[in-house]
């Protein structure tokens, strides 16, 4: 990933993401230890055969050294635990799937305290009702279904780094399966802030789940992508500029 | 309210329409007290832009009195006398900050049109298609105007309204097209097209220390127009060769720098013009340039083609292997109006310009239709329409 060098004081979760680990720490001392085991043997056997296990004990203890795994990548899978990735958070690649992002010209701090209020969001996300907070970390979302149907479901923060990233997920047993997150990155100097939301939307999660699944499903991209269009004219501009109600012939 | 709508090409009618509301904190309500058509309501005119439907309000010059505020306006007061410009801007967005208003971010409510179109969407515009906001325009008796607290410049009483409506578009636009020439002292500046934005562009590379000035059309008002009003001399192309007379008025070196106020509707005689014609016709292109080709032909090594001169989609046939080897610069885009309001007018003040000297004809609203046809077929010697409400 590009941000490597980057530097995340405090945060060893958001380290993670930000190198491209996919693999628990468990894992990838596994996987030093049978890479080193399986080079040993190759090399003390010195046949043939012994290149091509050493080869892949060498790829093992390349995998579980940068926490790295090119095949795990591949098919989309993550056990490292970083809460940035939604696709860990649902446990696979169901449903729809959506990154965008946007550069708004206001400071991180104000941006971020505007999102981490959850109940703002339904300012400009337009497929959102209401968002209501119960208690720091756990919210109640509804959003406007297909023919006028509410859906309502309950979701948790997840990852919270203040200034840096927001991931939320709906709670075990919801009727709406759906996990999110923003991160906020400076854009450098007199460019403001770049925000970055990964979202995504899981049919198997109950009948609910599949109709905004179906409501944000296709379009999911264009969708997020107004979102954070009115979510930058918002707070740029203080409005979300409209001709809705003006006259014409 | 009166209103000049749009319900097809060739076909613009005024019609009765509620009156506009405030519909965002920043905005204001103006009602209009004098209002014109600007050579690119041509192109809406004749359809030459996508995304017009139909009953949308077109104008995008035009003036008068604040009658209503938004409660998050705080700059203006009900009764303020304004000139309000054809960009809106929201004044704090990266575009914004860099004074590139005409580029503003957060201005057109369906910028996915004009994304889909150009890979990013300009600032929104009055009455000039949906692609570009869908705004209704100020060719009415009232005009909601959003970021009301950026864009409108008030009005010192002593300016009569003709002498201040031009800093709506057309006195900056030609203004900016000069400037986008960066100037020397004694360089020769050709303008092709003498319509008012032309005119301006005359005025202007006079005024940022052009030694001489070459307007170029067909059409003899215009070109008398240029020549008394704008010390300019003229050619006119259906009776001289424009590049053998450029070359022969400049010593065989060209113009250093040629602006382009025509735009993508352009008329000539040679054989591309007919090309174009063709094409656009029958829908395979969008625009028409035989005045940019010249423009790019003629211009010196080294120097600059500025275009002011609207164009919407796809050209055809640019000669940009004559740009490249003569290493041009080429200039171009909507005007930043908010650069060029407040010391434009500071100089019709001080009594520098009179910018009323391009009204030819002045007319009611209700005229509109019919003044519509008179300036694109320029008949009449229609040079400039400003109409009452």
């Amino acid at each position: 990933m590009a941000d490597l060098e980057l530097e995340f004081p405090g945060d060893p979760q958001e380290a993670r993401v930000r190198s491209g680990q996919n693999l628990s720490d468990v894992e990838r001392w596994v996987s030093i230890a049978a890479g080193a085991g399986l080079a040993l043997y190759a090399v003390t056997r010195w046949k043939k055969s012994g290149w091509l296990i050493a080869g892949l004990g060498g790829m093992l203890v390349e995998r579980g050294s940068t926490g790295h795994c090119r095949m795990y990548e591949a098919v989309g899978l993550n056990t490292a635990g970083t809460g940035e990735d939604t696709r860990h958070a649902l446990g696979g690649l169901r449903g729809a799937h959506v990154e965008e992002s946007v550069t708004i010209n206001r400071p991180i701090e104000e941006l971020y305290r505007f999102w981490r209020n959850l109940e703002n969001l339904p300012q400009f996300m337009r497929h959102l009702q209401s968002v209501e907070r119960i208690t720091d970390t756990v919210s109640r979302w509804r959003a406007k279904g297909p023919a006028g149907a509410i859906l309502e479901w309950n979701a948790e923060i997840i990852n919270e780094v203040p200034n840096k990233v927001i991931g939320w997920r709906s709670i075990e047993g919801s009727d709406v399966v759906s996990a999110g997150s923003v991160n906020f990155d400076d854009a450098g100097p007199g460019r403001g802030t770049r925000v970055r939301v990964r979202l995504q939307y899981s049919p198997p999660g109950g009948k609910a789940g599949a109709a905004l699944a179906r409501l944000v499903g296709r379009d999911a991209g264009t969708e997020i992508r107004e979102d954070l269009r009115r979510f930058k004219q918002l707070l740029e501009s203080g409005e979300v500029p409209s001709t809705d109600g003006q006259p014409r012939g | 309210m009166k209103a000049l709508c749009w319900y097809g090409t060739n076909d613009v009618r005024i019609s009765h329409v509620p009156d506009p509301k405030i519909l965002n904190p920043r905005d204001a309500i103006v009602k209009v007290t004098l209002t014109a058509i600007c050579g690119s309501d041509l192109h809406l005119l004749d359809g030459f832009i996508p995304t017009m439907r139909r009953g949308d309000i077109l104008g995008h010059e035009f003036m008068g009195e604040v009658v209503e505020v938004g409660p998050e306006n705080t700059s203006l007061s009900v009764g303020d006398r304004v000139v309000v410009p054809f960009t809106i801007a929201c004044g704090r967005c990266f575009f914004c900050d860099r004074q590139l208003w005409s580029l503003c971010d957060n201005s057109n409510p369906n910028a996915w049109m004009a994304e889909k179109l150009y890979g990013h969407s300009p600032s929104g515009l009055f009455g000039y298609s949906h692609m570009m906001g869908g705004y209704a325009g100020g060719q009415a008796e009232y005009v909601r105007v959003p970021f009301a607290d950026v864009g409108p410049i008030k009005v010192p009483p002593e300016i009569s309204d003709e002498q201040a409506l031009f800093i709506s578009d057309i006195f900056p636009t030609g203004y900016m097209a000069a400037e986008n020439c960066s100037i020397q002292p004694g360089d020769t500046v050709a303008i092709w097209g003498c319509g008012p934005v032309g005119q301006f562009a005359i005025k202007s590379a006079w005024m940022l220390g052009a030694g001489r000035v070459i307007a170029i059309d067909r059409e003899p008002e215009r070109l008398r127009m240029a020549a008394d009003h704008g010390k300019a001399d003229t050619l006119n192309y259906e009776h001289v060769e424009v590049f053998a007379a450029l070359q022969a008025l400049t010593g065989g070196l060209g113009p250093d720098a040629c602006i382009d106020a025509v735009g993508m509707e352009s008329h000539g005689t040679n054989v591309d013009y007919y090309y174009d014609k063709a094409k656009t016709a029958a829908f395979m292109a969008t625009d028409r340039s035989s005045a940019l080709r010249q423009a790019i032909f003629a211009c010196r090594k080294g120097g600059t083609v500025s275009i002011p001169g609207v164009y919407g989609g796809v050209l055809d046939k640019v000669p940009l292997g004559a740009a490249f080897n003569k290493g041009l610069t080429l200039r171009m885009g909507q005007t930043h109006m908010m650069r060029y309001m407040a010391p434009l007018l500071e100089r019709i003040t001080r009594g520098e310009i009179d910018p009323s000297f391009v009204i030819t004809h002045r007319l009611r609203l209700d005229d509109a239709p019919q003044a519509y046809r008179t300036f694109r077929d320029k008949r009449d010697e229609c040079i400039k329409v400003v109409m009452k409400p």
